[in-house]
């Protein structure tokens, strides 16, 4: 077990390495010059040089790639080129917004998918389970943002329950807060669940099959306490993999989810800052995201190894 | 008499097994009609289309559908009808070439790391797990932020993102082939590595890759309208089902309509290539067909 | 409840027929197993054994039903057609199974103590969690696992085959069941692991518990069973004490069977002997004698269904019985 963390850390760190690599790499050489794409074709050559040396983007690349990751590690996320402001506070804001979309829609998916599947599994040879099954199909080929876009029209503009967008911290208002958070989580949510039905269903299908449940029924439980007691913590082995994927599509949902509900998250900023030509946010932004995505893989190999006890005696 | 008739012993008849057939057979009919629809409204759309979609025709604007207009007109007038027509080619133009550039680069990588040595085997499957860090927004935002967003960095950014799940797949089935016992005669005969991957692995997985083809295309298609929405994607005034909603999301109370056609539209090629996905599933991976 | 006197039944099955919505897996199976007894049920994959046993347990798979009747002494209900939950309290504490698979019967990510537990836990019959506990532990070393404590707290991928099939012989002794029901519980085992399963099953069933074995093998059979059953085809073909069904057998394809199993005895050819053919699939069975299709002697009487000959105890479905002795007429 610790043999086996210790070497999915490594792949971790290394993995971190080379992504900030790729990021740094793509975005300092392909384009040229940062400055140029800040200050438009219109600078002065003056101008441009004294952007350029401001930056430090006179610097070789190394060394300028050396002060980037230094400073990512010591919280210094760079002034941006186009403000000068610095990045990292508001990015540290709106990556909270962003988290807390993104846990809102899981726990909105995981609501939904868990009892969906299971049920959609159970009965799968009755229409009930054929319906579901049915739905998932079809929840899975709507894409979020249209989702948002019907769940706006319906429940702030035409019923006036919620509001259609903006963004309320939980420390200023926490009912307003919520109000807000339904729609942008049901948005991401609904999507994602319909997704998540079709793999709970094949995982809780597959357990079903296993002869451990034919056991655990001769035994004398009935069938629901069988796939209580034995089934799920198994068929939740393959489904965890599954949830952790989902949080990498669920982060880029809310990149689109944001546009639909004018929410001040990392997605929003991503998209003014490309929007502005401001290269460094954009390569801030994007070194935060795969650094959850790579995270959260790790969390889920972990988690795996904690579910599966045939793992954790390895090594 | 001996009595002897030679009676194959054939599968037990488990309702399962049939049910999953027809089940199969449905999807496939669905998903094939639904993509066959996509399909044709886009091959139309090149010979003829009721108007022309970048028509913009100020007095005729947010008409409902009407004889002239089937499906209505939008805020400068230009036919809805033509512009889905339009879209299609457009979502099939840029599924078709993300998800070509991901099954051609993704599936030789995957076939190299399973009959490469163990080294760069790895090297190859941790590197694809790298690129699975990167989604297809993030990747086309990147370029987008670089390049100038467009149909092109829509579409390099799609193929590259989906092409580790065709790797890793692409690997499985490798392994698979190559530890079956022709593959390991065709190693004692001195076959050739290339020979066998060309002979006897490829042609083994390529109903995965057709599978796995089809379900990309799915996502393709929802990526390439995310993309527009967010107008990173295609550019005007070349219609696109995304953008198409998003233009249409400030006048919703006025004209649901110019959201929900667009909306059905990349709802329904999304379902019909999933459901091609899923019936082609049943039929090419005899290992999959109990599963519902 | 009080112990009955021997030879009084267990279970009592009657007219068996199991079937899927167009096709007849088992057709008109009666048997009865007393107290105390070991009856043995064999015949080729295919022949409707584990069928059967699934429908005693009411186990069958979705979509597949059963008719007749299924009574197990001292319930007063068919079991057949009785509720789910008047089932599950039966089963795990009357009628028990031991089946085919050690490998994958245990719940890979339970301990094994808490499997043995559950089963005591489910049916109360031991007050606690704690008390439950100890109790498997004792069942652990009643069926001779070495070191039960340490046993106890292993997961099922850390034991051996051998070990998890005690492990699941635990389960189904846990309550001390009046029937107990083993399907193929030894094929998956090497042979002398197999002999150690086949003593702790033979004891096990000393006292009053009615056994119900099923299996291909009939060396197993004949060294552990008082009565045998033989089944082709969805149906009951023959029945008899072990002895003289083995040694005098009436079905031709009993009389194949043990040729086949008989590795000293070859044909003219010096091959070992093999019943011609293969079994047909489920729903291919000839109309009339389903044997007649592999069998030497059917002629155009076999087209009918044969009755059944001598008692349900003692007797054989065949037109053309070969003589006792096994010789041709």
């Amino acid at each position: 077990m610790l043999f086996q963390l210790t070497r999915r850390l490594l792949i971790l760190l290394a993995s971190l390495a080379v992504a900030s690599v790729l990021v740094f790499g793509f975005m300092a050489v392909l384009p040229g010059d940062p400055a140029q794409v800040a200050l438009g074709v219109n600078a002065t050559p003056e101008l441009l040089a004294r952007t350029r040396h401001e930056f430090g983007l006179d610097r070789p690349l190394v060394v300028r790639y050396l002060d980037w990751i230094g400073g990512l590690l010591t919280g210094d996320f760079g002034r941006s080129y186009v403000t000068g402001e610095r990045i990292g506070p508001s990015l540290v804001d709106r990556y909270g917004v962003t988290l807390w979309l993104v846990g809102a829609g899981m726990l909105v998916a995981v609501l939904i998918a868990v009892p969906a599947g299971v049920l959609a599994a159970v009965r799968h040879r009755r229409i009930s389970g054929a319906v579901i099954s049915g739905l998932s199909q079809l929840g899975v080929a709507v894409p979020g943002f249209l989702a948002g876009i019907v769940l706006v029209q319906v429940f702030a503009v035409s019923l006036g329950l919620v509001p259609s967008g903006g963004w309320t911290p939980p420390v200023v208002d926490p009912v307003e807060f919520l109000l807000g958070l339904i729609l942008p989580a049901l948005s991401l949510g609904l999507v994602q669940g319909a997704v998540l039905t079709r793999y709970v269903r094949s995982a809780v299908l597959d357990v079903l099959r296993e002869d451990y449940i034919r056991t655990a029924r001769a035994k004398g439980l009935t069938p629901f306490r069988a796939l209580l007691r034995h089934g799920l913590r198994n068929a939740a082995v393959p489904v965890v993999t599954v949830l952790g994927l989902q949080l990498t599509t669920l982060l880029v949902g809310a990149v689109v989810v944001e546009r639909v509900f004018v929410i001040p998250g990392l997605g929003s900023l991503l998209l003014d800052a490309v929007g502005n030509r401001d290269l460094l946010v954009v390569q801030d932004v994007v070194m935060v995201l795969v650094l959850t995505v790579l995270l959260v893989n790790f969390l889920v190999d972990v988690l795996y190894a904690v579910l599966n006890p045939r793992l954790r005696q390895v090594g | 008499m001996s009595g002897v008739e030679d009676i194959p012993s054939g599968p037990v008849p488990g309702a399962g097994t049939r049910a999953g057939r027809r089940g199969a057979n449905a999807s496939l009919l669905v998903g094939g009609a639904l993509v066959a629809a996509v399909v044709l409204l886009a091959l139309v759309s090149f010979l003829w289309t009721p108007h022309d979609p970048t028509l913009v025709d100020a007095p005729n604007r947010l008409r409902g559908p009407s004889a002239a207009h089937w499906l209505g007109t939008d805020r400068f007038g230009r036919d809805v009808a033509s512009q889905v027509m339009v879209g299609a080619r457009t979502t099939l133009f840029v599924g078709v070439v993300a998800v070509g550039v991901a099954a051609l680069v993704g599936t030789p990588l995957g076939v190299l790391a399973a009959m490469s040595s163990r080294r760069l085997g790895e090297l190859v499957m941790r590197g694809n797990d790298l690129v699975l860090a990167f989604p297809a927004l993030l990747l086309a935002i990147m370029f987008g932020a670089v390049f100038g967003a467009d149909t092109l960095t829509a579409m390099l950014a799609i193929g590259i993102a989906t092409a580790p799940s065709f790797a890793r797949l692409a690997r499985g089935g490798a392994v698979e082939v190559l530890g079956t016992e022709y593959v390991l005669a065709a190693r004692v005969a001195g076959r050739r590595r290339l020979a066998i991957a060309v002979r006897h692995v490829l042609p083994n997985i390529a109903g995965l890759v057709i599978v796995q083809t089809s379900v990309s295309f799915g996502i393709a298609v929802l990526a390439e309208a995310a993309l527009s929405f967010l107008g990173l994607g295609t550019r005007p005034p070349t219609p696109s089902w995304g953008r198409m909603l998003q233009e249409s999301q400030e006048l919703l109370t006025v004209s649901p309509r110019l959201a929900l056609v667009p909306g059905l539209a990349i709802a329904l090629a999304v379902l019909g290539f999933n459901l091609l996905g899923d019936g082609l599933r049943d039929r090419l991976d005899p290992r999959l067909e109990a599963r519902g | 409840m009080s112990r009955s006197e021997p030879r009084s039944p267990v279970l009592t099955v009657t007219g068996l027929t199991v079937s899927t919505v167009d096709t007849e897996l088992v057709r008109d199976v009666s048997l009865r197993v007393d107290r105390g007894e070991r009856v043995g049920l064999i015949g080729e994959s295919g022949s409707g054994k584990s069928l059967t046993a699934s429908a005693v347990l009411g186990l069958l798979p979705e979509g597949v039903r059963a008719t007749g009747s299924v009574r197990l002494a001292g319930v007063d209900h068919d079991l057949l057609g009785a509720s789910e939950r008047a089932l599950a309290a039966l089963r795990g504490r009357r009628m028990t199974l031991v089946f085919q698979e050690p490998m994958t019967a245990l719940n890979p990510a339970m301990r094994v103590v808490d499997q043995v537990a559950e089963v005591m836990l489910v049916h109360r019959t031991r007050p606690d969690r704690r008390s439950a506990r100890a109790a498997a532990v004792e069942l652990l070393d009643r069926v001779r696992l070495p070191d039960p404590a340490d046993t106890a707290r292993a997961y099922p991928h850390q034991l051996s085959g051998g070990q998890r099939q005690r492990v699941v012989l635990a389960i189904a002794l846990a309550n001390d069941p009046d029937l107990l029901i083993c399907d193929e519980p030894t094929t998956a085992l090497d042979v002398t692991v197999q002999a150690r399963m086949l003593e702790l099953i033979r004891a096990a069933t000393a006292r009053s518990t009615g056994l119900l074995f099923i299996t291909h093998d009939l060396a197993v059979v004949a060294s552990l069973c008082d009565r045998v059953l033989v089944m082709y085809g969805g149906r009951l073909v023959e029945s008899g004490p072990v002895h003289q069904v083995f040694t005098a057998p009436r079905h031709p394809y009993t009389r194949g069977l043990l040729a086949a199993s008989d590795l000293t005895a070859t044909d003219e050819r010096g091959r070992l002997r093999t019943i011609p053919g293969s079994v047909p699939g489920a729903g291919q069975f000839p109309a009339g004698c389903v044997f007649r299709t592999r069998c030497d002697r059917a002629d155009q009487a076999c087209g009918q269904l044969p009755d059944w000959r001598g008692t349900p105890e003692h007797g054989h479905a065949c037109w053309h019985p070969t003589h006792p002795g096994g010789g041709a007429p």
